[in-house]
């Protein structure tokens, strides 16, 4: 086992200790918990930083390249976009969300091949980790925001209802998993637009057309068109609050098809065994 | 020494039989002396609230105490003691600790984990410094309850859900609107509880106030009092659209909000949130808003729901309070009875017979020649210093122990030759600032 799969391995390993507090987190009131929920997820963080830059070494290209790679670099990223947000919002609850989504991204990701990718001329361009980083954040930013609306679905169902679990007690506020939303929104749009336009701008440099509508392509525009309307409705038309959160949902199943269903079930350009040649 | 306390609740006494044993808290210099008077009593604290009267003392006859105690409220107010004896509880030792820690965290109250007891406990204490009623013992009781108290807030979530009505408004709207510094209120409807909940909305930080009431010089009046403005009643509607909360309490037959209206309001409003409450009964507002995008429409019954959620999650927190103080009561029941002199002497003996082992080992191993003879009267002359050093404590220990000072003095001891055991921890008073307010 080569040291960045040991690594991975350990990484996995911490971001499941730190899933099981964030999920005991939800029930128990204790600091403690909630403490040690985030230091596991920081821990682990780190060590997922470490795993990328000794996989980069090992493998010469940006460790986004295989099955295997994409998973971890996208947990990683969602890790890492979520301590950002607890820092703004300390919320233990959208990590209970996020950690155990990362974590299976990541047992997902252990079952993959992990042999390095091969050579491909096509990797050997700096367009590559451009377009892949900047798709992968601005997914990280959308699961964020659909894990608020879920939250605020949740939240929203008793305040309409009257009738209040414990996790009334423990969930945010209306207002603010609906500031989330808008955030996501600002942060996650132009995160993903530039995506899109330097993954077109690599494609033209790569196989000498900006867009041949594979089925990545046409299911990322799709979901892209999703943002583009739900910013819209926000800035223009006061679209808030319960379908500003239902549109995040939506929209992230919608990416995480195009990432997951694109990949395993349609073939195209963005399929993996086009750059590993399996 | 042992601590007792006798005394009468909510649970044990009606209200008539309350009012008629409380103690002025103007007045408490009197009762205080007088009860500090009676033969048993060492020490003497009084808790008097509207819901429970606690006379709390330490005595070395625990049995004397408590019915010099009864007799002592039953005289002072002048009533028999057949009268109210049905009424009166009465708890010693380790029972008496349990209940005192019982109802500082408010485990004991009327409304569980209400927060003013601890204060009323607190002011009492007071008293009892103030004319040094209070001695080492109550001392060292009241700041392990206040402590115990605090352990009971912070670690369980006894206290954090509002059990009334207008709180209960407040904690909503957090739950909607998170901050409410920048948000508005209408009241439509000058009632008494729209005043009541509207002064916990400003208190809590909302800033603008808008009143309206069928008769503009009402609407006028209250919005001075808190520095808002007053709208006549048929443009109530034009307005709701700058306001995030409404609150209304009319006397009308009918509604006199309906969903077209809130529709329309909420358009103009670009779907930000609305919290309505509504307590008028006849109901003012169509519930059918409720189910309008945004609004949030609530009615006295729906309050009275949240009440009682609330409640029942506090219940389900008391077992975790409960276990605190069950912790806590092991604790300082060891420290009192530390605090007997004859386990003190031999501890202390103990302690510097341990000492002079180990020095004479120490010694022996140093001087490997010595003849039995001479190790023998080393060891002799190092008893006969340990004899000497523990002479006087002793006698002062043995002479004192029926005085108000011995558990000075024993205390003292334990500290200084940090004898094992507890040593009643939260020493340091802290001063009576923390006026809890829920």
């Amino acid at each position: 086992m080569t040291a960045n799969v040991l690594l991975f391995k350990i990484t996995l390993l911490t971001y499941f200790a730190a899933t099981i507090f964030y999920l005991i987190g939800v029930i128990s009131r204790k600091e403690s918990v909630r403490l040690a929920a985030v230091w596991l997820l920081s821990g682990g963080f780190v060590l997922h930083c470490s795993t990328l830059v000794a996989r980069w070494f090992a493998t010469g290209i940006t460790p986004v390249a295989s099955l295997y790679e994409s998973l971890s670099f996208f947990a990683w990223a969602l890790v890492g976009i979520y301590l950002i947000f607890y820092l703004r919002y300390r919320t233990i609850m959208l990590g209970a969300f996020i950690t155990p989504l990362a974590l299976v991204l990541m047992i997902i990701g252990s079952a993959a091949p992990k042999q390095a990718p091969a050579l491909n001329p096509m990797l050997d361009s700096w367009w590559f980790p451009v377009h892949v980083t900047l798709a992968f954040l601005g997914h990280a930013v959308f699961a964020i925001a659909a894990a608020a609306g879920i939250m605020y679905l949740l939240q929203e169902r008793m305040l309409k209802s009257k009738k209040f679990s414990g996790l009334f007690y423990r969930l945010p506020s209306l207002d603010t998993l609906d500031s989330m939303n808008y955030k996501c929104l600002t942060f996650g749009f132009p995160l993903m637009t530039m995506g899109i336009i330097s993954g077109a701008i690599w494609a033209n440099s790569a196989w000498g057309g900006y867009w041949r509508w594979d089925p990545k392509e046409t299911w990322a525009l799709i979901s892209w068109f999703l943002y583009a309307a739900l910013l819209h409705g926000r800035l223009t038309v006061g679209w808030r609050g319960r379908r500003a959160a239902i549109f995040a949902i939506i929209g992230f199943a919608f990416l995480l098809f195009t990432f997951f269903g694109v990949n395993l079930f349609l073939s195209g350009e963005h399929s993996f065994r086009n750059f590993t040649g399996q | 020494m042992h601590i007792v306390i006798v005394g009468l609740s909510h649970k044990t006494a009606p209200v008539e039989v309350r009012e008629k044993l409380a103690f002025a808290p103007t007045a408490m210099e009197r009762p205080l002396r007088l009860m500090l008077e009676l033969a048993p009593v060492a020490e003497g604290l009084i808790v008097s609230t509207c819901n429970r009267v606690e006379l709390c003392a330490a005595t070395k006859e625990p049995e004397a105490a408590m019915a010099a105690l009864r007799r002592f409220l039953a005289e002072y107010h002048e009533i028999s003691t057949e009268e109210i004896n049905s009424n009166l509880y009465s708890y010693q030792g380790e029972e008496a600790i349990r209940h005192l820690f019982r109802v500082a965290s408010s485990l004991d109250s009327m409304v569980l984990g209400e927060p003013q007891i601890l204060g009323q406990i607190k002011t009492a204490y007071g008293y009892a410094a103030e004319f040094k009623t209070a001695g080492l013992i109550l001392n060292r009781f009241l700041h392990k309850a206040f402590s115990v108290a605090k352990r009971v807030r912070t670690e369980t979530a006894i206290a954090s859900n509002a059990v009334s009505v207008s709180f209960a408004a407040v904690e909503l709207a957090r739950k909607i609107f998170d901050r409410l510094d920048n948000k508005a209120v209408m009241i439509i409807g000058a009632g008494e509880m729209c005043e009541l909940a509207a002064r916990h909305f400003v208190t809590n930080g909302v800033s603008k106030v808008l009143v309206t009431n069928r008769t503009f010089e009402r609407a006028e009046k209250l919005a001075a009092e808190f520095n808002g403005k007053a709208i006549p009643f048929e443009y109530f509607v034009e307005h709701l659209a700058e306001v995030d909360i409404v609150m209304t309490s009319t006397g009308a037959p009918n509604f006199i909000l309906g969903q077209r209206q809130m529709e329309e309001v909420l358009k103009r409003r670009k779907n930000r949130p609305m919290f309505l409450i509504d307590i008028a009964v006849p109901r003012d507002i169509d519930p059918k808003v409720n189910s309008l995008d945004n609004a949030y429409l609530y009615d006295v019954d729906d309050l009275q729901g949240v009440v009682q959620a609330n409640l029942k999650e506090r219940q389900k927190e008391a077992g975790k309070a409960e276990a605190i103080v069950e912790q806590e009561i092991g604790q300082f029941y060891q420290w009192l009875g530390n605090l007997e002199v004859k386990p003190t002497i031999i501890a202390l003996r103990r302690k510097l017979e341990e000492i002079r082992q180990q020095e004479l080992d120490k010694t022996f191993g140093n001087l490997k020649d010595l003849t039995d003879s001479q190790r023998r009267s080393i060891e002799a002359m190092a008893g006969a210093i340990i004899n000497k050093v523990l002479h006087q404590p002793t006698a002062i220990l043995k002479r004192t122990q029926n005085d108000t000072s011995g558990e000075d003095y024993v205390d003292a001891v334990r500290t200084l030759f940090d004898l094992p055991g507890p040593t009643g921890d939260d020493k340091e008073i802290k001063p009576l600032d923390d006026t809890d307010q829920e």
